[in-house]
């Protein structure tokens, strides 16, 4: 049963655009870009144990690679996404170098600065990223000549990439590295004493969610057509860390729940409340409150109360 | 023979205290070997020396013939070094089963494997239970260790070290706040370690220590005091007068 329920979810999701409109497709599609990205940061909050507040600096880059490329060179999309890619994974391989020299605290505080750094340069250098202005006049691919364009066929294409980046970042967390990874966040110096190279099992998956956070950003991209330095900014790093913790970190779905909840309450409440940030303080306020660890643990734990099973 | 450990005047100090302060000692193959000294004496420093935990001010540690000072502590256990702590540190909120796969990955290349998940390991987990089986706690392998008793934990911890077929095997109190029945079982475990184990104990419970050590070392104050065979140490008036007080 259980092994079903991937599959299941993904049927649903795929039958959206048949009942919902172009509205509620494309705010599915947003969550979807977002889901990715708080997945990869899980990946180093929820199964590393180690915070950041800088993880925007990958979607950015991812963002403005793929964009900048376009306009510069008028490179195809199969080029300018593989050098996104591969461009933003370099860049995690050399700043997680930095970042890793501390853990806790000083982890956060040095990726912070480092995106900081980041949204800084997409700001001032102004020849290259246009400043505040932004880079414009992007487009979305078309694989295999499928025009992206509509809602639903960009739904479907971030469909099948959430899903791919899902099922491998859930591939990752099975495998005998996640258990290492989880063994670190928990007792790092009982894991050396086994025999396990610590700082390399984080450095590399600082590298993975560094890959799977330019996944999104290349999603992101081709959403809007339009790359800001507010991709890289700190409020961009503090909404995807809330996502992470407020679904519930170090579980699959929890993200992927706070995704949902944070972009629902950006986007479509904030239709109707005008200080839509007041109400995402509130609701983030009660998940601390009542449910510390997150949404999808929380409403886990009141499942096995109710149906009297063990969680 | 050559000794399985060797070290020369190794030195450590915390902000200027000696914690260990040019202690020499020698243990050879397969001996069982106890540290004993007063709170404080650097009985534990030595140990994180020896893992790497630490790294010494001054002086060699020499493992099988091999100088270890500058690795790393994965590295060291690697080579043959397992050890289990005087507070508990475990994984609580796995099962049994899981805390020694872990220990088990730690000496496999498995570990960096991304490809395929954990559960289709069938020999490490035959492995693990296996491992349990021989401290007594196959029936509780699939229990949280959060959900099983200190006793119980505590031959998590020896199983854990056993699970690498270490050579030098360093054991800090094992039969610290067990009971008198946990501690009879522990022992039983300890007398049954395979003799070409290195074994290296800390240990304040006399009684047991005494009837397991082949020699002694005294440590005070970070200098080694007396060393010897059992009857030498025990009848040295330096002993008496830093330890056994009386």
């Amino acid at each position: 049963m259980s092994r079903l329920r991937p599959g299941i979810a993904l049927v649903a999701l795929a039958l959206l655009p048949l009942v919902a409109g172009d509205y509620y497709v494309n705010l599915a599609s947003q969550i979807l870009i977002a889901a990715v990205f708080a997945l990869s940061l899980n990946l180093l909050v929820g199964y590393g144990g180690l915070s950041s507040l800088g993880h925007a600096a990958y979607m950015g880059i991812a963002a403005y690679l793929s964009g900048w490329f376009f306009l510069k060179f008028g490179l195809g999309h199969l080029a300018t996404a593989a050098i996104a890619l591969l461009g933003t994974t370099l860049m995690a391989a050399l700043l997680g170098l930095i970042a890793l020299r501390a853990t806790g605290l000083g982890f956060l505080m040095i990726t912070l600065a480092m995106a900081q750094v980041l949204w800084g340069l997409a700001f001032r250098w102004v020849s290259v990223t246009n400043g505040d202005n932004g880079l414009s006049g992007l487009t979305r691919p078309a694989p295999f000549g499928v025009d992206l364009n509509g809602a639903a066929a960009f739904y479907y294409f971030a469909l099948a990439l959430g899903a791919v980046s899902a099922a491998a970042i859930a591939m990752l967390v099975d495998s005998p590295f996640g258990a290492v990874l989880r063994g670190t966040r928990d007792q790092p110096r009982r894991m050396s004493a086994l025999g396990h190279d610590v700082w390399l099992v984080r450095y590399l998956t600082y590298v993975a969610a560094g890959f799977f956070a330019a996944v999104s950003g290349l999603l992101y991209v081709y959403y809007h057509k339009f790359v800001h330095p507010h991709a890289l900014s700190l409020t961009t790093s503090a909404e995807v860390l809330l996502m992470v913790i407020a679904g519930g970190s170090g579980t699959l779905l929890g993200p992927v729940v706070g995704a949902a909840v944070v972009v629902l309450l950006k986007n479509y409440v904030s239709a109707f409340v005008e200080r839509w940030t007041f109400l995402l303080g509130f609701v983030f306020l009660m998940i601390v409150l009542f449910m510390p660890d997150g949404l999808v643990p929380g409403f886990r734990r009141l499942w096995a109360r109710f149906s009297g099973k063990p969680a | 023979m050559n000794a399985a450990l060797e070290i020369r005047g190794l030195g450590k100090a915390f902000g200027g205290l000696p914690a260990i302060d040019g202690v020499s000692l020698s243990v050879a193959q397969g001996e069982r070997r106890l540290i004993i000294g007063p709170n404080g004496a650097g009985k534990t420093t030595l140990f994180n020396l020896l893992t790497g935990d630490l790294r010494a001010d001054a002086g060699s540690i020499v493992l099988f013939g091999r100088e270890v000072g500058a690795l790393r502590t994965a590295l060291r256990t690697r080579l043959g070094v397992a050890r289990t702590y005087q507070i508990i540190t475990l994984f609580p909120g796995d099962t049994l089963a899981h805390n020694v796969t872990l220990s088990l990955l730690g000496i496999s290349p498995a570990r960096w494997s991304v490809l395929r998940p954990l559960a289709a390991y069938r020999n490490l987990h035959e492995q693990a239970r296996a491992v349990l089986q021989k401290v007594d706690l196959a029936h509780l392998a699939d229990r949280k260790l959060a959900s099983v008793s200190y006793g119980d934990k505590r031959r998590v911890e020896i199983a854990m070290a056993l699970a690498q077929n270490p050579r030098l095997l360093l054991l800090d109190e094992p039969l610290a706040g067990l009971s008198r029945e946990e501690r009879q079982t522990v022992q039983a475990l300890l007398a049954a370690i395979p003799r070409d184990i290195t074994v290296v104990m800390i240990e304040h419970d006399m009684d047991a220590a005494l009837t397991f050590a082949e020699r002694i070392t005294l440590l005070h104050y970070g200098k080694v005091i007396v060393e010897g065979s059992r009857n030498e140490v025990v009848a040295d008036p330096r002993t008496r007068e830093v330890y056994l007080g009386s």
